[in-house]
């Protein structure tokens, strides 16, 4: 057991290092064949008042105007001595950024995914459970509906509704405008958490929902329900029983899978919301050309999404007897 | 004492035909049957004649789209829902017949554990696996981990703790090498011997012949004939209904002779008369006529207007 897990993270390092050179390569050449051009991008309003020799400077300050094989080998040479740059826009190192933006993000994404998976599952249960009814038909409207919705356009309805109307939470921002950061309280942070991580949650709902759906439903119909009912195991016993059991694996296996959504999302919901986290970073970065920080939070990105995806497999793998029995079949 | 009576039993399909037609089919038709303490009745029939139905009937476990008429009685009280909840799993079992009827992801040991069990029956089952010569290790097993004969006898031993009355054997012995169906079928007679009611649902009328009291041959959904075992035997003289006949002499050691109507017959022929008119050699107009009822017979009862 112990050598299969050894097994298995020692495959899935390899596969995360050439995934990130891979990552890295391909981020770094289509920075460099975008039409943004980071220095007019720095100067901005000031374009007046700059010359084409103080831009040459700020181009050579930056080590723009070396050739691309240059310029990425001596970012990648940095990276791998543990310095990921300075961010041009914030002019902060890039560690420090995605740290701090990090740690906005994360809450938004960890309360955002629960909520996902909890609401998700409880409705794929009851649907299953009253298949056909009322409430299913209920349960699997809103999900096709959710499903077919961009959450972006989510956001804005319930921060027209919310904010705007009912006036009962802000409009954006993760603390309140004007306020010291000594005297930013927890709830006021909670207060400008809520509409963001709803929004991000509403879209993971739908996924987990209609599986959990169809594949409780798939088990209520098996031979081994009909075998249990035929022994006196009936109602909701049967769900704890033999339901859940069979269904939580898969479950959980979309849940940690959804970490690319979860992200894609949270570049969205951050972007409508104004919320400082990763995904607003993100866009900064890349509407004005910050080489450096920008390949940072690929790289971060890539990151996350990829142990997402590795917990997911694991889950399938080696958590599941069936799995871990047939060991030929880890890959 | 009877403890299973079935009376007048059928089970019909719907499903949506063309449009929103909703169409019926029978499956089981105006079925009769007895299984009485200490007795072992074999219902015998090809695939798909609507044995496992009957199975699934009496443990009321059928499915939605399913109507069922008729009774059944168990003790002569008729099983409704508050009964089959009491009986099912206690006094009531199923032996179904293959490893997917477990729960793939629960070890056997727990799963055997039924909630209606208590301490009496845990510990029955651990002398049981000693019998069965199934080692302590199987309980912590997961059913894809058991072999073929693992696991048929964990499916047994869901059923033979001291407090079942009736057993519904579904299937058995299916594709069994032959010390392994004489192993299989052994087991049931000894359940019999301490009174149980076995009723035993197969397609193998040898291994049925070997125990069975009493014989209930299935044909398109109904019992056409029910005989003793004994009957059983010589050139079929015996019995009584000619699908009986003919299957008796279709067995490799009376004759071999292939057997008409194994495609079981339906359709409107089914409907309206006798439904293995259309393969019997002594087939007359009064077969079409109408579904031969019931008779008793020189001890059994038989489905048909020209036996004698």
């Amino acid at each position: 057991m112990l050598r299969l897990i050894a097994g298995f993270i020692g495959k899935k390092a390899i596969r995360l290092l050439t995934l990130l050179a891979a990552v890295s390569v391909i981020s770094f050449a289509l920075v460099n064949a975008s039409p943004v051009d980071p220095v007019q991008a720095y100067i901005g309003a000031d374009v007046m008042r700059v010359g084409p020799e103080q831009r040459a400077e700020i181009a050579a300050y930056w080590g723009l105007d070396r050739p691309f094989p240059e310029r990425f080998l001596k970012w990648a040479n940095a990276l791998l001595h543990g310095d990921m740059g300075t961010s041009m826009i914030y002019r902060e190192p890039v560690v420090k950024v995605i740290g701090e933006r990090f740690l906005s993000s994360v809450w938004l994404m960890a309360l955002a995914w629960t909520f996902s998976g909890v609401i998700g599952f409880a409705a794929g249960i009851a649907a299953a459970m009253r298949k056909d009814s009322w409430i299913d038909r209920l349960i699997k409207g809103f999900c096709y509906t959710l499903a077919s919705t961009p959450a972006f356009w989510i956001g804005l309805l319930l921060m027209m509704l919310f904010s705007v109307w009912l006036g009962w939470l802000p409009v954006g921002l993760s603390v309140p405008a004007g306020v010291l950061a000594d005297e930013v309280i927890l709830l006021d942070r909670l207060r400008h958490l809520i509409l963001p991580a709803v929004t991000l949650s509403v879209a993971g709902i739908a996924p987990i929902a209609l599986h959990t759906r169809q594949k409780l439903a798939d088990v209520l119909e098996s031979d081994y329900i009909l075998f249990a009912r035929a022994r006196g195991v009936s109602g909701l016993a049967l769900i704890r029983r033999h339901g859940l059991r069979n269904i939580a694996l898969p479950a959980l296996t979309l849940q940690f899978a959804s970490f690319g959504e979860l992200f894609g999302g949270a570049v969205l919901a951050e972007q409508v919301f104004s919320y400082p986290g990763l995904g607003q970073a993100t866009v900064e970065a890349g509407l004005r050309g910050d080489v450096p920080l920008l390949m940072g939070l690929v790289l971060c990105s890539t990151l996350f999404v990829f142990t997402g995806n590795t917990l997911a497999d694991f889950l399938y793998r080696i958590v599941d007897p069936r799995m871990r029995a047939g060991k030929g079949m880890i890959r | 004492m009877t403890l299973l009576e079935v009376k007048d039993l059928s089970i019909s399909f719907l499903h949506y035909a063309k449009g929103s037609r909703r169409d019926k089919t029978n499956v089981v038709d105006g079925l009769d049957l007895e299984v009485h303490e200490g007795e072992i009745v074999a219902v015998v029939g090809a695939s798909g004649s609507g044995k496992s139905l009957l199975a699934h009937a009496v443990m009321g476990i059928l499915p939605k789209n399913v109507l069922v008429s008729g009774d059944v009685s168990y003790k002569g009280e008729r099983l409704d829902a508050a009964r089959l909840k009491r009986y099912r799993g206690t006094e009531i079992a199923l032996v179904p017949q293959s490893v997917a009827f477990l729960d793939p992801l629960m070890k056997v040991g727990e799963q055997l554990h039924a909630p209606a069990d208590g301490r009496e029956q845990a510990a029955e089952r651990r002398t049981l696996f000693q019998k069965l010569k199934l080692s302590r290790q199987t309980e912590k097993l997961f059913p894809f981990q058991l072999s073929g004969g693992m696991a048929r006898k964990v499916l047994f031993s869901t059923a033979a703790v001291a407090r079942t009355r009736l057993i519904i054997a579904d299937e058995p012995t299916p594709g069994m090498h032959e010390s392994d169906v004489r192993e299989a079928l052994a087991r049931f007679k000894s359940l019999a011997e301490k009174g149980c009611g076995v009723l035993l649902i197969t397609h193998d009328i040898e291994a049925a012949l070997r125990i069975a009291d009493r014989i209930a041959v299935f044909y398109a959904g109904t019992a056409v004939e029910i005989a003793r075992a004994e009957d059983f035997s010589g050139s079929g003289e015996q019995l009584r209904h000619p699908y009986t006949k003919a299957l008796w002499r279709a067995l490799p050691q009376n004759g071999f002779e292939p057997l008409k109507g194994a495609g079981q017959a339906s359709g409107p022929a089914v409907e309206l008369g006798c439904p293995f008119g259309s393969c019997c050699g002594s087939a007359t107009g009064r077969c079409a006529e109408g579904k031969p009822e019931p008779r008793e017979l020189r001890g059994g009862w038989v489905r048909c207007v020209h036996a004698s």
